[in-house]
């Protein structure tokens, strides 16, 4: 599975959608995924709890190992997925659909300024060695 | 540092393990979901490669007596020839070296099989024992020449004894309800000699070495066989529809089925009886073993406890646990894939009851678990 090249992606290994709202959804990549492997627990911010960025706000955790998801800029928390709560196996499913919360950044330029793509391509691969 | 293979490792890539370092070993923890391989074993079969975990074989006339010494357990349990035991052993202060499994096979041949990471410090430590061990005192005509009254020394003289590391075995496992049909119908001849072996045996089968054991809580076989056939038959079991499973999931069915990992659940700092291993060590009979002293001297204050988390989240080693009695720790933690709920062991002080409830710190959280009465699942079932 590739990266889809409409997301803003983190060097954390999170995926940020912009909504046509300006609202930005939050998840963890495919590659993330794999490394985690089978997951079991989501554990999701409060909503209206305002995060800076590369704040850690969610757990995650796998049969294997808990990790933490950070803020991938400075904003408020509006929504959470808590489908994930019963279903955390989603994120292993589809990485890219299994949102785990939603936030109204603080300034829309910060989203711009994550790595697109090919960009966090790079960052995998570079872990690779 | 180069990380050691077993033979099996280009198999494991072919079939699209995702590879770790495993104690500096290349081994394979999924391949796949650790989940679906978990659920696989406990109602089917799968395979497990445990080719890293080393075969030590000790040998000598009159061998028992090296090993009543060198066990926490007592090999006197052991009168058929292919009958194995679990056992401890422990160093002078009564601290775990390793747990083991110990095979009869004759009197002058019992055959060990050591954890992976200790295999290197146990056979020099058996290996030390060894060294200069005394036999029993000799007894009939040798008693008599021997004896001072005719001049000669009575001296119990030097045991030798061989400790001979198997590296030439490689050790596959095949776990599950479904265990043994598979490998009667992947390895000719295997059903007539092992249909009528009882749990926890063995035998041999020309060069291999078949035994009804595990570390999953079900039914099956670890099969021991030259390193240089273990290729052919995993790629056998493989065809006859036999599923690899990884370390991932080795864990949590061990974890399920109650059975202690070295390294978490006991140790050299810790005595066997705080690590759920009093069943495995003979204090009733008058034999003398390392360890026994220390042990006699140093009654348990703490025991390992069964957890189940009543809230959500993942319980896992070393969270603290607070308790009425004071504060334990968890050894070994991890979501059980049959239960669909958490749990762990901890060593906790040894009036914990069962059924008391106790409170888990992750993270920033307090949260509650119970302790039960552990193994956790077994034999496809969760057994809370």
């Amino acid at each position: 599975m590739s990266n889809p090249s409409s997301l803003k992606y983190t060097t954390s290994h999170e995926w940020v959608k912009t909504e046509a709202d300006g609202t930005i959804s939050i998840g963890i990549t495919q590659h993330a995924q794999e490394l985690l492997g089978d997951m079991v627990f989501v554990e999701t911010p409060t909503v209206g709890r305002k995060l800076k960025a590369k704040e850690e706000c969610t757990v995650v955790e796998s049969v294997k190992a808990a990790a933490d998801v950070y803020a991938p800029v400075s904003g408020e928390v509006i929504a959470v997925n808590s489908d994930l709560d019963s279903n955390p196996e989603a994120i292993n499913e589809d990485p890219y659909a299994a949102w785990m919360f939603k936030m109204k950044p603080d300034n829309a330029a910060d989203v711009d300024a994550l790595l697109d793509a090919a960009a966090y391509q790079a960052v995998v691969d570079s872990e690779a060695h | 540092m180069t990380l050691k293979t077993t033979p099996l490792n280009a198999a494991h890539r072919a079939m699209g393990a995702k590879m770790v370092d495993f104690g500096g070993w290349d081994m394979p923890v999924n391949y796949g979901s650790q989940i679906d391989e978990h659920h696989q074993v406990r109602n089917d079969v799968g395979m497990f490669d445990v080719c890293h975990m080393r075969v030590v074989d000790i040998k000598g006339a009159d061998v028992r007596i090296f090993l009543r010494y060198l066990l926490a357990n007592n090999v006197d349990k052991l009168t058929l020839p292919g009958k194995a035991l679990y056992s401890a052993m422990l160093l002078e202060n009564g601290g775990v070296i390793d747990d083991l499994i110990v095979y009869f096979m004759n009197e002058d041949w019992f055959r060990i099989v050591v954890n992976a990471g200790t295999a290197d410090k146990d056979i020099a430590w058996m290996k030390k024992q060894a060294a200069g061990f005394k036999g029993p005192l000799p007894t009939g005509e040798a008693a008599v020449a021997l004896s001072p009254a005719s001049g000669g020394k009575l001296d119990r003289g030097n045991m030798p004894i061989s400790i001979i590391s198997r590296d030439d075995l490689a050790m596959i496992a095949v776990q599950g309800p479904n265990a043994r049909a598979k490998v009667w119908e992947a390895l000719p001849g295997s059903r007539e000699l092992t249909e009528k072996l009882i749990p926890f045996s063995a035998v041999e089968m020309g060069t291999m070495f078949i035994a009804r054991t595990g570390y999953t809580g079900e039914d099956g076989f670890e099969i021991m066989i030259p390193a240089k056939a273990a290729p052919f038959f995993w790629a056998t079991l493989a065809e006859s529809g036999v599923k690899p499973i990884g370390l991932g999931a080795r864990d949590t069915l061990r974890l399920e089925a109650g059975m202690n990992l070295y390294g978490q659940d006991m140790d050299e700092s810790v005595s066997p009886l705080e690590s759920g291993l009093a069943w495995t060590v003979d204090l009733t009979s008058p034999r003398d073993f390392i360890g026994k002293t220390a042990l006699l001297a140093n009654p348990p204050v703490n025991k390992l406890a069964g957890l189940v988390l009543l809230d959500r989240g993942v319980l896992r080693g070393h969270q603290k646990v607070h308790t009425p009695h004071g504060e334990g720790e968890i050894t070994s933690g991890s979501f059980s894939p049959t239960l669909e709920k958490s749990i762990a062991l901890a060593r906790v002080p040894k009036e914990v009851a069962i059924g008391d409830t106790v409170q888990v710190a992750i993270r920033d959280k307090i949260l509650n678990a119970q302790v039960v009465k552990y193994p956790f699942a077994r034999n496809g079932k969760g057994l809370l």
